[in-house]
């Protein structure tokens, strides 16, 4: 009998030849992330049972994105204190806070690789999915408990799998059709599960576009969300590290629990409206939603191509006046890139806002939060009560596409007339 | 733990999210005041009135969202009983076990129960009685190894007791 990726992953770090769903495991760690999470929690945790030394220098990586530049003193202090526990720990990774979003970053830097299981302090770990790494979220007490040990338990899940036929319209991008997931099957329709994405539609999206379905697939519950590696990945990581890997693949007769297929050639742009992330309505059927700041950025769309394309819709245009346009690259390669291809002097030219690589406004703690009634669409992940700002205001999830038109018009609107 | 947990019931309904149960808004407050916080949007009495031993009794995908353990924390230092609901999200389910506090998912729960009611968990077995119909509904059984770790009282007194051992 095959195995799907996460059953082979989870195979292999438990040292078993085969493993099934529902069993449980104990897997060794390929890689942990922490970010700020590690001053959150975790150290207290790892100092607090009595742990000194991280169990292999190599495979921790540590990073500062989710409140940089500080915003407070007590911010501050807590960056100041990672640093000590970062030399404390012996952790060897380290890359501070100038280089932006953990996820982006472990990529851009070759640490995410087909078939490593990677943790990480972050919901949104499964974004290594994309390149078919094993990438899943776990809280800070077990951050510790990985920390000292390099291991985990691990409930061997079952796996979901999407099949997406056909061709994206020009500015339909992968956020619709993950949004057309959510809203079709739910928030919980992968709840603890892998998922693999396959078909047509997801073989000829680039390493970007993927990693914003793996990203999203935490927001239909799971634990993995996979891009089995193709041409495409192993092209990818050729340019970024010279390290070997073996891209893993399901087998052919692996054992799905269920599969769903997805027609996605006359897919509109997809909007989710709050206050949850699968409350997706296509554009067409949204009523008029006037908006006063649009955010294009995040681990989910702050990557060169959604810059691009924002950009490509904002050339020689303003955003309206009533609205803040906030641009966040994800990473300092992605900010770097786009300086040079000359886009970010389109966002300025348009009157955007462009922010240093972060998390910037998308959970709510730090730059760009929104005033009581006000209205936010934006490129990000959760749609969430309160989460940019206040409890009153309102936060619509869509494509950098569908953002960046709508901060041209001051309202919610379908991108595809700036094709 | 006790075997038996024993408690009046807090309902909430499908998809309660980390952002609402410990607000963004509150993360930089001391435990002993951001629990005083919990579930606020969406019923700012629970923190004020709830009782040590209490259950929480939520719907589908109970704890979906972000990674913050911060939700668990803060049910934990409200001295919550246990925490059942019709289905948990994966992180809150890990961080629960990972912190000792008795979770239990019961399909069923919030059929049977309604805010005030007395219920009755028994994490082992899991099941879960309502006291004031006398009835009992069974869950899903926690595996051996997440059971040890809940009894325990979390993954860290594993993690120091292993360290202690090596």
């Amino acid at each position: 009998m095959g195995m799907t990726l996460a059953e082979k992953i989870l195979a292999k770090a438990s040292g078993r030849d085969q493993v099934r769903p529902g069993e449980f495991i104990t897997a060794k760690i390929d890689l942990a992330m922490c970010h700020e999470g590690l001053g959150m929690g975790v150290s207290d945790g790892f100092r607090g049972a009595g742990a000194k030394r991280v169990w292999d220098a190599g495979k921790v990586v540590c990073l500062l994105d989710h409140y940089v530049p500080a915003p407070t003193v007590k911010t501050a202090e807590m960056h100041k204190q990672i640093r000590e526990d970062i030399r404390d720990f012996g952790i060897e990774h380290y890359y501070g806070e100038s280089e932006g979003v953990c996820h982006q970053v472990l990529v851009e830097k070759g640490h995410v690789l087909p078939g490593r299981l990677i943790v990480g302090t972050d919901s949104h770990t499964p974004t290594y999915g994309a390149l078919g790494a094993a990438g899943t979220g776990i809280g800070f007490s077990e951050m510790a408990y990985v920390l000292a040990t390099g291991e985990l338990w691990f409930r061997v899940p079952e796996t979901i799998k999407f099949e997406i036929a056909g061709a994206l319209s020009p500015l339909v991008m992968a956020k619709d059709v993950i949004l057309a997931i959510a809203g079709r099957y739910g928030a919980e329709a992968a709840q603890y599960k892998s998922v693999e994405f396959t078909g047509p539609a997801v073989e000829k999206m680039s390493v970007a576009s993927r990693m914003t379905m793996s990203n999203m697939s935490a927001e239909i519950g799971a634990k993995f969300g996979f891009v089995a590696p193709d041409e495409t990945t192993i092209t990818f990581l050729k340019g970024i590290t010279e390290q070997p890997f073996t891209p893993l693949k399901a087998d052919a007769d692996a054992l799905y629990e269920q599969t769903y297929s997805i027609e996605v050639t006359d897919l509109e742009p997809q909007v989710a409206i709050p206050y949850s992330v699968d409350n997706v309505k296509p554009i067409s059927e949204l009523e008029d939603v006037v908006i006063n700041q649009a955010v294009v950025g995040s681990c989910t769309n702050g990557r060169l191509e959604d810059l691009q394309v924002a950009a490509d819709i904002l050339r020689g245009r303003v955003v309206h006046p009533a609205v803040r346009l906030l641009v966040v690259p994800a990473s300092k390669t992605v900010y770097r890139n786009a300086m040079e291809r000359g886009l970010l002097n389109v966002f300025l030219a348009a009157n955007a806002i462009i922010c240093n690589p972060s998390c910037g406004p998308c959970f709510g703690q730090h730059m760009g939060q929104l005033a009581s009634g006000e209205v936010c669409v934006a490129s990000i992940n959760r749609n969430f009560k309160g989460r940019m700002g206040s409890d009153e205001a309102r936060v619509y999830l869509a494509s950098p596409a569908t953002v960046a038109a709508s901060a041209i018009e001051g309202k919610i609107v379908d991108p595809r007339k700036y094709a | 733990m006790d075997r038996l947990i024993r408690g009046r019931v807090w309902k909430f309904g499908d998809n309660v999210d980390t952002d609402v149960i410990t607000p963004t808004k509150y993360l930089s407050l001391p435990l002993e005041e951001m629990k005083n916080h919990t579930l606020e949007p969406i019923n700012p009495r629970f923190a004020k009135e709830v009782q040590p031993g209490d259950i929480v009794v939520g719907g589908k995908n109970f704890g979906c969202g972000s990674s913050r353990e911060t939700a668990v924390t803060a049910l934990k230092a409200l001295k919550i009983g246990a925490v059942v609901a019709e289905s948990f999200a994966r992180i809150f389910f890990r961080n629960a076990i990972a912190q000792g506090v008795p979770i239990l998912t019961c399909p069923e729960a919030p059929q049977y129960f309604e805010a005030g009611d007395e219920a009755e968990v028994d994490i082992k077995k899991a099941t879960l009685k309502n006291i004031n119909q006398d009835h009992l509904i069974q869950g899903i059984a926690l595996a051996p190894d997440m059971l040890a770790i809940v009894e325990k009282g979390g993954i860290l007194s594993l993690l120091k007791e292993k360290l202690r051992g090596s």
